[in-house]
């Protein structure tokens, strides 16, 4: 049998499990590692400019396609650069795994060069790590990496390898297991039967129901099964920012978004509601705002696969440990069994409720800001990039103000299509994870929507675009100031803005795409807005980086009112619910 | 809030224990004690735990300790009826009349003195977590010279077994 050294072995492993892209970046730890890249052409690497950047690609990579991210750094700077993108990710739930070099097994605990224990680094931040002590168990650790990072909750896994463990002069046979089994991770996929009926019971039973769906409701046929689920009993369905997309937003029984920034019908809805099925979504701070003041009068179904987001901030009355698709499709089976439905006057009564409140202060059956000024509003720009792109664009953004703008207004009729750091709020995160996202779709129109204040934290990326043509199309926000800290010193600390503003220093974007080799368009008038959006859409294979000009004023509304309830809310600046 | 102890079987394997001590600090629950030893099996280690909080809390940290990939398998012995012990050394000062006294202490605990010099007995007592803090009450903290206590040790009374 054919001998091969550890660096091999970690790359014929890599290949033998699908791996297409390995996002990462050289150093001295993981030279045997590149060498063996050079050896072969089956694993693609990608040269990013910094690590943090090679994390982000690959874990947009993966909320696009579906499939484990793979990163490799180099051990010390290398892996803790990575530590923000793998914080990301595990926040996220994205499958990831992140190959770091070590020093030589000789000498860790010496504080040698580029020495850092990445696995007590990363320990708090990873679904699971490894460190390779013996070079031929490397085929199955690489197996055992892919399995947990893509089963069960999802999650980023580590494999630190020590230099000494991928020596070109030692040889060993390679194995890839066929299959792997860990007798300490059993993920449960199936749903409890007895509690699935008790919670289609209560689903039909509830007269003024709310569907809540997170991240969780976006792997496998969770998209399609959802829709069947809500459409075929006419119930409103509400999203995360981490579950858009699941449900068609465009769709009417969408009531757009909840939580801090979510829409009034959305919040108001879930706090009256007297049932919420909760799928996939774990009741996140920025979704439940007080927990005493929650949703009063509410019914809690809680559908996820990790028992431990069931009732860790809200009390579940009827908890769910599945996945969502096979917990879906049992519910589906046992609504068609059922002869009971819902009652359809309340349900009507319900819907045309909801309706008086979309009509109030909706964001989509009105305009919510004013455009009569001269100045651009980012909530705009939004539209115009949607109507633009037909709304069918891969969209990745930074955080902040834009943010959130995007996650209102460009309506996502699909799963896949939205990449933004939910749980971690990364800022940085839109231009490498634009990479990614066009890595995993050549043909898709990939925008990067951001600030001038985020963009500049992986601005290094706008290199990588050039080297590997990926023609991602950028719309920079610039409102010339830090807009989401700004908007909480408006509301919470008079307006004194310590360190929201730059006084002048921000670079000239247009020159600074043209530096790295793309084109930039600066738009300071709304005449010229759709018209410059076509001739950057236009640009097929050219990064587009639009520099556009905006209300520094502008607040993100509606937002909720601190430590009270999901419903109540400040709708503008001058009215509260 | 209660004290509960928690029964841990758990791969016996570089990085393990530090993912279960990681996780309380991480998420901010107390760990009151802590032991952990190889059971008969080479490739488990059995870990017990002590910590304070109510139904809710205990719930989430053992929802978390298994997630965990090394936990294999754990139990809240506190829930059912259980034997805990736990052992003690301590060395206490014994001279003069003092030194009757002690010895008489030791033997109602029940210890035993596994080591003497002309002015320290050191003892060692075995039994509950409140028996052990009943001696240092009953010899007085004045001749307490230094205490070892292993923390606790529980496994469940009856037919109960915590096994793969």
């Amino acid at each position: 049998m054919e001998k091969l050294s550890g660096g091999d072995l970690l790359l014929r492993a890599l290949k033998d499990e699908g791996v297409e892209l390995l996002f990462g970046y050289p150093g001295g730890a993981a030279l045997h590692i590149y060498d063996a890249i050079f050896r072969q052409s089956s694993v693609r690497h990608i040269l990013v400019r910094h690590e943090q950047a090679a994390t982000h690609a690959a874990d947009a990579y993966a909320r696009v396609t579906g499939n484990v991210g793979s990163v490799l750094v180099t051990s010390g700077p290398g892996a803790t650069n990575a530590i923000t993108g793998i914080a990301t990710a595990y926040m996220d739930s994205i499958p990831m795994v992140v190959i770091s070099g070590q020093v030589p097994s000789s000498k860790i605990g010496e504080d040698a060069f580029q020495e850092t224990d990445m696995m007590g680094v990363s320990r708090p931040v990873v679904k699971h790590s490894f460190m390779v002590k013996d070079p031929s168990e490397i085929p199955t650790i690489v197996r055992k990496a892919y399995y947990l990072a893509a089963s069960g909750r999802p999650g980023p896994v580590v494999i630190d390898i020590p230099k000494d463990m991928t020596d070109p002069n030692d040889l060993y046979e390679y194995k890839f297991p066929e299959s792997v089994s860990i007798r300490s991770y059993t993920p449960n996929v199936k749903g409890h039967g007895g509690q699935i009926r008790k919670a289609v019971k209560a689903l039909l039973g509830a007269k003024k129901p709310v569907v809540y769906v997170g991240g969780g409701s976006i792997a496998g046929q969770g998209p399609e099964l959802l829709t069947q689920l809500v459409q075929r009993l006419n119930v409103p369905i509400t999203s995360t920012l981490m579950g858009l997309g699941a449900y068609p937003s465009t769709n009417e029984q969408f009531l757009g978004m909840l939580g801090m920034h979510g829409t009034y019908e959305a919040n108001t809805a879930m706090h009256n509601s007297d049932l919420i099925l909760a799928v996939g979504a774990r009741f996140d701070d920025r979704v439940t705002n007080a927990l005493d003041k929650f949703c009063p009068n509410a019914r809690v179904i809680h559908i996820d696969i990790d028992p431990a987001s069931i009732s860790k901030t809200i009390a579940a009355h009827i908890p769910i440990v599945g996945s969502v698709e096979s917990v879906l499709t049992d519910m589906l089976a046992v609504i068609d069994q059922s002869t009971d439905g819902l009652d359809q006057d309340a349900l009507a009564h319900w819907w045309k409720t909801i309706n008086e409140w979309r009509d109030r202060y909706g964001l989509y059956t009105q305009n919510r800001f004013d455009t009569t000024g001269d100045i651009i509003k980012p909530q705009e720009v939004i539209q115009a990039v949607h109507e633009v792109t037909k709304g069918d664009a891969i969209v990745t953004t930074d955080v902040g103000q834009h943010q959130m703008f995007a996650a209102q207004y460009y309506l996502f009729d699909k799963a896949r299509r939205w990449v933004t750091s939910g749980g971690l709020g990364t800022m940085g995160f839109g231009i490498p994870a634009a990479m990614g996202a066009q890595f995993a779709d050549r043909e898709a129109n990939v925008v990067c929507f951001t600030g001038e204040g985020s963009v500049q934290m992986c601005i290094q990326e706008l290199s990588t675009c050039t080297q590997y043509n990926l023609p991602i199309k950028i719309i920079n926000l610039n409102n010339q100031a830090l807009g989401m800290v700004r908007q909480w010193q408006d509301m919470n600390y008079d307006s004194r803005y310590a360190e929201t503003l730059y006084e002048d220093s921000l670079p000239d974007f247009v020159k600074l795409a043209e530096a790295y080799g793309h084109v930039g368009i600066k738009v300071t008038k709304r005449e010229e807005l759709k018209q410059k959006l076509e001739e950057c859409f236009a640009m097929k294979d050219r990064v587009v980086f639009m520099d556009i000009y905006v209300d520094q004023n502008e607040h993100v509304y509606p937002m909720q009112v601190p430590l009270q309830s999901v419903g109540d809310m400040f709708i503008s600046k001058t009215e509260r619910t | 809030m209660s004290k509960r102890i928690i029964s841990i079987l758990m791969e016996n394997a570089p990085g393990a224990l530090s993912r279960v001590v990681g996780l309380f600090s991480q998420r901010g629950y107390n760990i009151e004690s802590l032991n952990v030893a190889p059971t008969e099996d080479e490739t488990i280690s059995r870990l017990t735990l002590t910590t304070i909080g109510n139904d809710q809390k205990i719930e989430q940290i053992t929802k978390n300790l298994n997630k965990i990939i090394d936990v294999i398998k754990l139990i809240e012995l506190s829930e059912s009826s259980f034997v805990e012990r736990e052992l003690m050394l301590i060395k206490l000062k014994a001279v003069g009349n003092a030194r009757e006294e002690i010895k008489r202490s030791v033997d109602i605990f029940r210890g035993q003195i596994v080591d003497v010099t002309p002015n320290i007995y050191t003892v060692q007592l075995v039994g509950d977590n409140d028996k052990l803090t009943a001696f240092i009450r009953a010899v007085g903290e004045a001749v307490v010279l230094e205490v070892v206590r292993t923390g606790i040790s529980g496994i469940s009374r009856g037919e109960k077994v915590l096994s793969l």
